[in-house]
């Protein structure tokens, strides 16, 4: 049952497409994460969802009414932005009460929901302070806590983790997934780190260009990418170029027969795999031979990068003892053939098939 | 962000009218053919603009204000210059005091600047004389110089300088090298504020020029006293073109708002 | 920590210094300590230190009034500074950059023009032959032409023309400060147009307000070329009233006075303001 639905929305400035034709369903209670480099258009379609953009073309429709002519005042959607954009003239209280105090909610009541709100992001006590006293984590939690006073059908998020050093983001996303969880409102979050969106998506929007490139599972998306972008956005790939005119279970790449499980695909295709689908083969079970050109250690995981006819490959294994080979060692590489996939050649920007 | 609405723009262009209004009539007025002001008028000359070269008076008066300004808006760059890097670049005991200092007659009133000049030049017997005048003038204009040199130079990033001594270059060297040619347009556009603040001043002129030394505005407000006449529309008009011009130079330089606000 | 002192800077700052030391702060003094000689009927100053001057300004009703009326005048000039300069600093900052520079030229700019070009213009605007009384006798509104020179609303209107700028400038430098977001989240938070400007930007743009309104009151109120041209000898205020004592009746032990009862007064309310606002609003002042 689809809560929030983006038709055909679109966004031009002049010549330049920001967003082209973009379609998406959003179910009650989802969190939904755009994925993207920036300049893909997923702040703009953002912006359009809240209102403040007027699209070029599309509808937008909340719970089956349209609101693509609402003014963003009267939508009554929940929004973070990426600064934040407290009211630093106000109390926490008071900026959390602003909204109700918008909507014509009594005193009384209004001070019940503010400080139900604050328990709920673990700010109770610092109700009266002003933002200036507050750290860059309190801070996002007060938006946070603006945002989510109104109860709002949907919750909009424009990469509020930006400002945060790696060790608070990586506790705030647990929190937000917690309390996205707890609260149950429908959620689009903005974002560049495709980790970031793995971790807290129910599914993830990757675009580009302006356009949606693929929608899924954020296993899905990893685990079955869709074209060189995708494999190569979210998480490391080794990606080659291959043409075959046959199915089959095994694809010519650069001279080389490599194994694949998608046997139907013909036609100019990209070959897939991921670093840490690859092992060190040592006998004739070596799909390919190549050298060691560099070897870095990760902490959880090695990193390594060999010299094969294919060109450079990466893979990775996991830090369970001594690393299995060292640089300058020639190495054989094999892999599973599930592990391999094969996509279309993407000519320009595509949907997801 | 959504359009501003009509109704502050009708405003914002009122407000403009308002602001123009008076130069506007000042102008109209300067090319009557009558002997006194009035508008609307029938004939149209340039009658009171040959007038204005006629009038020595005035001519006099003009060129006084301009060597003035010229002379009080370079020692007051002089004096800006290394006073403001001293106050950018180095933490010493006394800088705010020294700040508050240099730039206190901002915040003095120039009647009150004007009386306290008359009695002490009167005092060391330099009363009307060019040189009073021009040390008054100076230290009413440093201000703007200093706070335009104190911004540039604040915003400098001091690491060049570091890298510059790094290679070799002796303090001198790095100075006029590196530092001084990236302050320069603080320091032009000091001048040219520090110039237009000294041309236009009146309250403070009036009671340190005299009539051998008056400068322009002091001329015309006296002038005003007696009669308002087509003469001095003329010369306003003059005077709103030079700013105009200058304006457009500083802009070019700088950049209008910075230099008016005083901010970097 | 260097223990031997950088002498640099005090040798880069000292011709400034003296130079505003001998130029400013000693005349400043002696003007003090001149008004607190008494004047000598014949002309010049007696050698005995007195308060007369100022006894003679407190219980004179003539220089009562005039206080009044400068102060009053500067205290409506700058509300009314304040009621359209801090919309338009507004509007400034939210124009396109084209528009912005033109409207910039028109509304700065004329700070650039000396006091007395502009309070000409004023002169010629607000006559009983001026343009403005021409349009309203011509349109029918008035059947006589209404007094606008040597009143004090012309000079109010005069001096508001010539200080606005400074309004604009400082609430204008407030403003670039300002975080644009919060518009648009108070906007998404359901408030109008109207409630945006009302709570969330004015709170904001305070400190600008009140450093531009003490910029405007003290010019004002120390402002002298306006009000004696456009209010004429009958309409005196303190600064024309200083111009009389010292260049008219060579008093100037008493210009000398007035002159230091104007600086205190302007001092005082000054720094009063400035309390009360930044402790009324003190968390909008970093």
């Amino acid at each position: 049952m689809s809560f929030l639905e983006l038709k055909g929305l679109s966004k031009h400035y002049g010549n330049v497409v920001a967003v082209a034709e973009c379609d998406l369903s959003v179910a009650k209670g989802e969190f939904v994460c755009l994925l993207g480099p920036s300049g893909c258009g997923k702040t703009t379609t953002l912006q359009m969802v809240a209102g403040f953009v007027q699209p070029t073309g599309g509808r937008i429709l909340l719970d089956g009414a349209d609101i693509t002519d609402v003014k963003p005042n009267q939508r009554g959607l929940g929004i973070v932005f990426q600064s934040y954009a407290l009211f630093p003239h106000m109390t926490v209280a008071d900026n959390v009460a602003f909204g109700l105090e918008m909507q014509g909610v009594a005193v009384g009541e209004r001070r019940k929901r503010v400080e139900a709100t604050l328990e709920l992001v673990h700010l109770g006590p610092m109700a009266s302070r002003y933002p200036r006293e507050l750290s860059g984590g309190q801070r996002q939690r007060v938006a946070l806590a603006r945002a989510l006073a109104i109860q709002p059908p949907v919750l909009l998020l424009d990469e509020p983790m930006g400002a945060l050093d790696a060790k608070l983001r990586e506790e705030m996303q647990i929190e937000l997934r917690a309390l996205q969880h707890r609260v149950g409102v429908t959620t689009i979050m903005v974002t560049h780190d495709q980790a970031e969106a793995m971790t807290l998506a129910d599914r993830v929007v990757l675009m580009n260009k302006g356009c949606i490139e693929q929608v899924g599972r954020p296993f899905e998306m990893y685990e079955r990418p869709n074209g060189r972008f995708s494999s190569t956005f979210l998480g490391k790939a080794n990606v080659f170029e291959a043409t075959r005119a046959q199915s089959g279970a095994a694809v010519d790449v650069l001279g080389h027969t490599l194994p694949t499980s998608d046997v139907e695909r013909i036609g100019a295709l990209e070959y897939i795999v991921r670093p840490e689908k690859i092992e060190f083969a040592a006998d004739a079970s070596a799909l390919i031979k190549g050298r060691v050109t560099a070897r870095v250690f990760l902490g959880n995981h090695w990193l390594f990068q060999v010299e094969t006819p294919l060109g450079t490959m990466q893979l990775t294994h996991a830090n369970t003892g001594l690393p299995q080979a060292a640089e300058g060692d020639e190495v054989g590489l094999r892999w599973a053939p599930e592990n391999a996939r094969l996509v279309p050649r993407a000519s320009a920007a595509g949907t997801a098939p | 962000m959504n359009r501003t609405p009509r109704l502050l723009l009708a405003f914002h262009w009122l407000f403009a009218a308002f602001m123009l209004a008076p130069l506007v009539m000042v102008a109209l007025v300067s090319f009557t053919d009558k002997g006194y002001i009035a508008m609307p008028f029938d004939g149209a000359s340039w009658r009171w603009y040959l007038a204005i070269l006629k009038n020595d008076d005035f001519v006099d008066a003009f060129w006084r204000s301009l060597g003035l300004g010229a002379t009080a808006a370079t020692l007051a760059t002089l004096l800006a210059v290394p006073a403001g890097m001293a106050i950018a670049w180095h933490r010493f005991p006394g800088r705010e005091v020294v700040l508050g200092l240099l730039l206190s007659p901002l915040m003095v009133p120039h009647v009150v600047l004007g009386i306290a000049l008359l009695r002490f030049l009167t005092q060391i017997g330099a009363s009307g004389t060019m040189w009073g005048l021009t040390a008054a003038h100076t230290v009413l204009v440093l201000p703007y110089v200093l706070r335009l040199v104190v911004a540039a130079a604040t915003g400098f990033d001091r690491t060049v300088a570091q890298a510059a001594e790094s290679l070799g270059a002796s303090a001198w060297t790095v100075f006029r090298r590196v530092e001084l040619p990236l302050i320069v347009p603080g320091v032009a556009g000091g001048w040219l504020i520090a110039f237009i603040n000294s041309f236009d001043e009146l309250t403070m002129s009036i009671f340190v020029a005299s009539a051998g030394t008056q400068t322009l505005p002091v001329k015309m407000y006296n002038h005003i006293a007696n009669t308002i006449d087509p003469l001095l529309a003329s010369i306003s008009t003059v005077l709103i073109l030079l700013t105009l011009v200058l304006m457009l130079v500083l802009d070019r330089f700088y950049g209008l708002d910075r230099v008016l606000a005083g901010k970097p | 920590m260097n223990p031997q002192r950088n002498w640099l800077p005090y040798w880069l700052t000292t011709p400034g210094v003296l130079m505003t030391l001998a130029f400013v702060a000693l005349p400043l003094v002696i003007t003090l300590s001149l008004s607190l000689y008494p004047f000598l009927p014949g002309g010049g100053v007696g050698d005995q230190m007195t308060l007369a001057n100022y006894v003679d300004i407190a219980r004179d009703d003539y220089f009562h009034v005039i206080f009044a009326r400068t102060f009053g005048m500067a205290i409506l000039v700058t509300l009314l500074c304040i009621v359209i300069g801090v919309p338009e600093a507004y509007v400034l900052s939210r124009l396109s950059e084209r528009w912005r520079a033109v409207s910039i030229v028109i509304v700065l700019g004329p700070m650039l023009i000396s006091v007395v070009v502009r309070t000409l213009g004023w002169a010629v605007l607000l006559g009983n032959e001026g343009v403005i009384n021409k349009l309203l006798l011509v349109s029918g509104l008035v059947s006589e032409p209404v007094k606008m020179m040597f009143t004090f609303t012309g000079v109010v209107v005069a001096l508001v023309h010539v200080l606005v700028p400074f309004m604009v400038l400082a609430v204008w430098a407030s403003l670039q400060k300002l975080d644009a977001t919060t518009e648009q989240a108070a906007q998404s938070l359901g408030a109008g147009f109207s409630t945006v400007l009302r709570r969330i930007v004015f709170p904001q743009v305070i400190p600008g307000v009140l450093s531009g309104g003490l910029i405007v009151f003290a010019l004002a109120a120390s402002a002298f070329a306006t009000p004696a041209i456009i209010g004429g000898r009958r309409l005196k205020v303190v600064p024309t009233t200083i111009y009389d004592e010292f260049l008219g009746n060579l008093n100037w032990p008493l210009g000398a006075a007035l002159a230091v009862v104007l600086v205190v007064i302007v001092l005082v309310v000054s720094m009063g303001m400035n309390r009360f606002v930044e402790r009324r609003y003190k968390q909008v002042f970093q």
